[in-house]
């Protein structure tokens, strides 16, 4: 037996308001899929980071210089395995808008600290002989038409060349690498750090950060201790953290976002349960003498009640459908251009399940109330609405 | 008209007298509470049809008509007394029960004739066939066969607003038969229409009487109307009561050889 003619039926039957309301609940779970895509984008550094991997940077900021001797330092200590560093170098690729994370390595170690890092073994070997050479991430790579080979100018905004003024560094991209770690920063432009060290006009034998990797996980936190305790009292003391813990504070530095997130769905969502509830409750109203056709015709109450159930779930599920797979397109368009900023835009499929869970949950929400409305009518009253 | 209820030159229901009656109604009574106050609006009223008869129920407005109607399709229960219907003691079964039972023996035909509009007059006339396990197949087939019968077989994918008035109450009439029950209650099923569309719907129902056999109990005010009813019972205070005189019903009979007025 089939009601899918009946439900058709009723949902046609005020087309506007149905359209409306459909427009209503899409828009709402296109936002709840752009909210769930940025909470992760922004929390992407938090869920890749590696819990073997340490931050070690200076105690001031992330932007006062640790000596480059420290790293044999660090390395010296039992819990340590590694430790890289890096730089932030901060130049402009053509305009400032092109933003995207610059930093000098020494190429084989930060290889072996980032396995997510996938380059071929002769790109490997090219940007280790190349004393220019630089490897950027596909997204980068994609989004500015660069290719193996191409020359790369990089106007300094910190870092100047000695006795070149403001003339840009020219790098030679030698491979361009991906990540099969979703969410991996696929934006970042890297270098050599002996061509950046000798080159600069100032600083020479001091970087930004270091990242370390300890022997145990579980005992990352002594470690990290341990690290600064070896340099306190010097005359560049250091905070030691997790790399997740990094990243959330990174990413929260402009507020809660799993709380503002979080408020704003519920805002969203409280409102569409108003509007769909009021139109189901309108529907039902409207079609009293419908109802009561329909029982007097035969039709259980339990299979009325099935009946505005389901055409309330129809509803709410084909609409948060079709918002969330607004959100997947939107987030497959954004992404090339929004890379930079949020690494990790995508809809994962947790939250998409997430999303259709609450699509049917709105829709046994709102119609359960007039659902039950139109079960309790009596046929005989309904009757003299027609 | 004589003093069975039967209105001059219509046709007595040729059943056997053995058969048991389709509608029996004994003692009914019916009150309905209005704030502090009880009113009652049937007063132990008794009735029978046999199978096959075409009955009309007159009285003037709040005479208990339509609650009669309602207490012998199932839509309804009585306060007191018995309603046997079709065999049936219908007062004594469960909402869930009785709804199975009106959609296998009761035809609905309203004032209006009350089409999902966003459905055509074939998936109209089916609604009632989605209660039962009928194939789509099969079900298609006795759409088809009862929009042949009301005369609308090349209009079934027309949807109800590009029908006519009396169109719309023709696929009303096919919904209501199209399930094949036996008992066709009729509230008015002329009361929407014009003189003409009256004529050809009382043709039609006359027809499901004599030709396809259907009980018919017809709820009208129009005695031109009730004429074609094998018998009319007249209400009033919810008691039946004696019939006006034949002449003033007979007479004005309407044929559908008339023109309308």
């Amino acid at each position: 037996m089939s009601t899918l003619p009946l439900i058709g039926a009723a949902l046609r039957r005020k087309k506007t308001r149905t359209f409306l309301t459909f427009c209503s609940v899409a828009v709402a779970f296109l936002i709840f899929g752009v909210l769930s895509m940025l909470r992760v984008a922004l929390a992407a550094g938090v869920d890749i980071a590696n819990q073997d991997r340490l931050v070690v940077r200076h105690r001031v900021s992330l932007f006062q210089m640790l000596p480059e001797s420290y790293e044999a330092d660090i390395e010296r200590l039992d819990s340590v395995v590694d430790a890289v560093h890096m730089t932030w170098f901060g130049g402009v690729y053509q305009d400032p808008s092109n933003f995207f994370m610059q930093s000098p390595v020494h190429p084989a170690e930060y290889l072996d600290m980032y396995p997510e890092v996938q380059l071929s073994e002769e790109e490997r070997l090219r940007w280790i002989e190349t004393r220019n050479g630089a490897v950027a991430g596909r997204a980068s790579a994609e989004r500015y038409g660069w290719q193996v080979g191409d020359r790369i100018p990089i106007q300094p905004t910190i870092w100047r060349q000695e006795g070149r003024g403001d003339d840009a560094w020219e790098f030679e991209l030698v491979g361009i690498y991906d990540s099969e770690v979703e969410g991996f920063d696929e934006t970042q432009f890297l270098f050599r750090y002996d061509f950046f060290d000798e080159a600069r006009s100032f600083g020479r034998g001091s970087v930004g950060w270091y990242m370390v990797r300890v022997n145990d996980p579980e005992r990352a936190a002594e470690a990290a201790a341990a690290i600064d305790d070896l340099f306190l009292n010097s005359e560049a003391e250091t905070k030691s953290e997790p790399e997740g813990a990094f990243a959330a504070g990174f990413a929260n530095q402009i507020g809660n976002l799993g709380l503002i997130v979080t408020a704003i769905l519920g805002a969203v969502f409280f409102t569409i349960l108003l509007v769909a509830g009021n139109t189901m409750a309108q529907s039902v109203r409207e079609r009293v003498g419908e109802i009561g056709l329909l029982k007097a015709l035969g039709f259980p109450s339990a299979r009325v009640l099935r009946l505005v159930l389901l055409e309330s779930v129809a509803l709410s599920t084909t609409a948060g459908l079709t918002g969330l797979l607004f959100a997947v397109g939107l987030g497959a368009a954004l992404r090339p251009t929004l890379a930079t900023y949020f690494p990790g835009l995508f809809l994962r499929p947790q939250d998409l399940l997430l999303g259709v869970a609450l699509a049917l949950l709105t829709g046994l929400v709102t119609g359960v109330f007039p659902a039950r409305q139109a079960m309790r009518l009596q046929t005989a009253f309904a009757l003299r609405r027609l | 008209m004589s003093d069975d209820g039967r209105a001059p030159g219509a046709e007595t229901p040729t059943d056997p007298p053995t058969e048991p009656p389709m509608v029996e109604v004994r003692e009914v009574t019916r009150t309905f509470r209005q704030g502090k106050r009880t009113v009652p609006v049937l007063r132990g009223l008794s009735l029978e049809m046999q199978p096959g008869e075409f009955l009309a129920l007159m009285g003037p407005s709040g005479s208990g008509k339509s609650t009669l109607l309602n207490l012998i399709a199932g839509l309804d229960r009585p306060t007191g007394g018995e309603v046997v219907v079709a065999g049936s003691e219908i007062h004594r079964l469960s909402e869930r029960r009785l709804a199975a039972w009106r959609s296998r023996n009761i035809g609905f035909v309203f004032q209006f004739a009350n089409l999902l509009g966003a459905l055509n007059a074939r998936k109209n006339v089916a609604v009632p066939l989605l209660l039962t396990s009928l194939s789509r197949r099969d079900r298609l087939k006795r759409v088809e066969i009862a929009l042949d019968i009301v005369g609308l077989a090349d209009r079934g994918g027309h949807y109800p607003r590009e029908l006519s008035g009396g169109e719309q109450q023709r696929v009303g009439i096919a919904r209501a038969i199209v399930a094949d029950s036996a008992l066709l209650v009729c509230d008015e099923p002329t009361g929407d229409l014009d003189r003409a569309t009256t004529v050809e719907i009382l043709d039609l129902l006359t027809a499901l009487n004599r030709e396809h056999r259907k009980t018919i109990l017809m709820v009208t005010h129009d005695p031109l109307a009730a004429a074609r009813a094998s018998r009319i019972l007249h209400l009033d205070d919810g008691r039946l009561v004696a019939e006006p005189a034949a002449d003033a019903v007979g007479a004005g009979a309407l044929t559908s050889g008339e023109t309308a007025a």
